[in-house]
């Protein structure tokens, strides 16, 4: 069977990402639940299920069973809820799974949702949780970080294909520009690419600025079957295309780490599902956790081809304004990167701006949407393609 | 709040022996080699692995250095991460020692030495693996 418009996202609502010091996890759960309820006009006990995206409550906040906790304090106790976890693309996931559990008919409609609190551990903590991303044994045991990784993968792809440091920058300053217009991002200041290069070194070559945040926060999504969405919205957005995909956990058993098999793979499930292709695509949210991460994006989802990422941020193709609006929400980094809520975080974006809710940012005549969601240094990958005409 | 996932005794001992003489897998089927034990071989399926002692000698494949540690090494200060190939193609992660960050480069030849990684704490267990350092 096709999904393809078989299920439409009719209401969405998140926190602002950010440091929330006085907020729980379940604070910043209902909080993203309770916006989104309210935007698709149903009531909680239409809620048949849940599926919650996260990455590490474990891990951060000694808190595992997420899944009844939640629908619990969502005041809908006996509705059937669960996690579900891909490191930094678990709600991409939990999304994927709540989608087919609507096409399938299981349920008619469900609450999707993604949720992560870090901020009450210390940085050098956080670190260590977020390095369970990738192989403990073989790659964090030897001193292995996230953000290492990603240094190792720029640094062999401005080897092999030219990648200039100013690039990398770029992707940033553009990132915060548009973040500067979303009143839901964490950071809402511009920066110049000045700003990128004196900024202190994380993992050469990346810097503080070419890094995301680890953030507080929450997002959530309401689907329905698409047949009965416009009972409750107008604008109902179907999601048309759906495509997961896995590579090896170590990077280091890859034979090229220039490029994630997993968003290859993933990108050509969902762009058949949708029958679209990349340049049908007129506005993206990317996974850009570190910089050269969203050039491997462009690369692998096909914007442009392996090895000129680079230019395509130099010609101003992904910014507010150009062909492909990349990240229109400031991206993971400027509107934050709560691992376990990202995903969510991206189709809430995707959703406003194919519904012409997207204020200041809003991309003039957006149809189809894609939002494509990595777990740790690419082993996981999941995208989704969006249309506001089924 | 307590970090409750670093290695502890038993946990160490399940791959001291590999960590400590530097033992891979290889499949029979397409040759390819591996660091950790594998029961099935993930590029081609095959179920035919052996362990083999790996070379001690390699090339750096890419390199950065950390400088935001992870809350057990931050007493360590900064310190140089690679991806290593082996003279057989095997790739693995290190740590880069005896040297300074100015002196590598991708394709310099390094080789492995026997070192402590860590220790839990003062009555913990402390463990050690192979770091590898640049042929003089």
């Amino acid at each position: 069977m096709s999904m393809r418009g078989e299920v439409a996202v009719i209401g969405v609502g998140m926190t602002k990402f950010g440091e929330h010091w006085d907020k729980q996890l379940r604070d910043l759960f209902v909080e993203a639940a309770l916006e989104a309820i309210e935007d698709a006009q149903v009531d909680l006990r239409d809620i048949k299920a849940m599926f919650i995206g996260n990455m590490g409550s474990g891990l951060w906040v000694e808190q595992e069973h997420l899944g009844p906790l939640l629908a619990d304090y969502l005041g809908i106790p006996g509705t059937p809820s669960l996690k579900i976890e891909s490191a930094c693309a678990s709600s991409g996931m939990a999304f994927r799974l709540g989608v087919i559990s609507v096409a399938v008919g299981l349920y008619d409609i469900v609450l999707v949702g993604g949720v992560e609190k870090t901020s009450d551990v210390t940085h050098g903590e956080s670190i260590h949780h977020l390095a369970s991303v990738a192989d403990r044994e073989w790659e964090a045991f030897y001193g292995m970080t996230l953000p290492a990784l990603f240094a190792l993968i720029a640094k062999r792809h401005m080897m092999q294909y030219g990648t200039t440091r100013e690039q990398l920058a770029k992707v940033a300053v553009k990132n915060h520009k548009h973040g500067s217009y979303n009143p839901k991002a964490q950071f809402q200041r511009p920066i110049s690419i000045e700003d990128v290069l004196n900024s202190p070194l994380v993992a050469d070559p990346l810097r503080l600025l070419d890094c995301s945040p680890i953030s507080d926060g929450a997002a959530v999504a309401i689907i329905a079957r698409s047949d009965i969405a416009r009972k409750f919205t107008d604008t109902p957005v179907y999601v048309l295309g759906s495509g997961v995909a896995t590579d090896t956990i170590a990077l280091h058993d890859r034979d090229d780490i220039t490029t994630f098999k997993s968003i290859v793979l993933a990108a050509r499930e969902a762009y058949k599902m949708a029958k679209v292709e990349p340049k049908d695509i007129n506005v993206a949210e990317v996974h850009d956790s570190f910089t050269i991460a969203e050039i491997l994006a462009y690369e692998d989802l096909g914007f442009v081809k392996k090895g000129e990422g680079g230019k395509l941020i130099d010609e101003g193709v992904t910014e507010l304004g150009g062909k492909i609006p990349v990240n229109t929400s400031g991206g993971l980094k400027a509107r934050g990167h709560s691992p376990g809520a990202t995903g969510i975080a991206q189709i809430v974006e995707i959703v406003l701006q194919l519904r012409n809710d997207a204020g200041k940012r809003q991309v003039s005549n957006a149809e189809i949407g894609l939002t494509q969601n990595i777990g740790g240094s690419g082993a996981s990958c999941v995208i989704h393609i969006f249309g506001n005409k089924r | 709040m307590s970090i409750m996932s670093v290695p502890k005794a038993p946990r160490i001992w399940q791959l001291a022996e590999r960590r400590y003489r530097l033992i891979g897998t290889q499949c029979l089927k397409c040759g390819r080699v591996f660091i950790g034990p594998r029961k099935i071989c993930p590029q081609c399926g095959s179920r035919e692995l052996r362990d083999i002692e790996l070379p001690k000698r390699g090339k750096i494949y890419s390199y950065t250095v950390v400088r935001n540690p992870p809350v057990e090494r931050e007493k360590q200060g900064p310190y140089i991460i690679a991806i290593v190939e082996l003279e057989n193609g095997c790739k693995l992660t290190t740590e880069i020692v005896d040297c300074s960050p100015e002196e590598i480069d991708i394709g310099t030849v390094v080789e492995a030495v026997f070192r402590k990684i860590g220790e839990e704490d003062k009555t913990g267990v402390i463990y050690y693996g192979c770091k590898f350092r640049p042929v003089k």
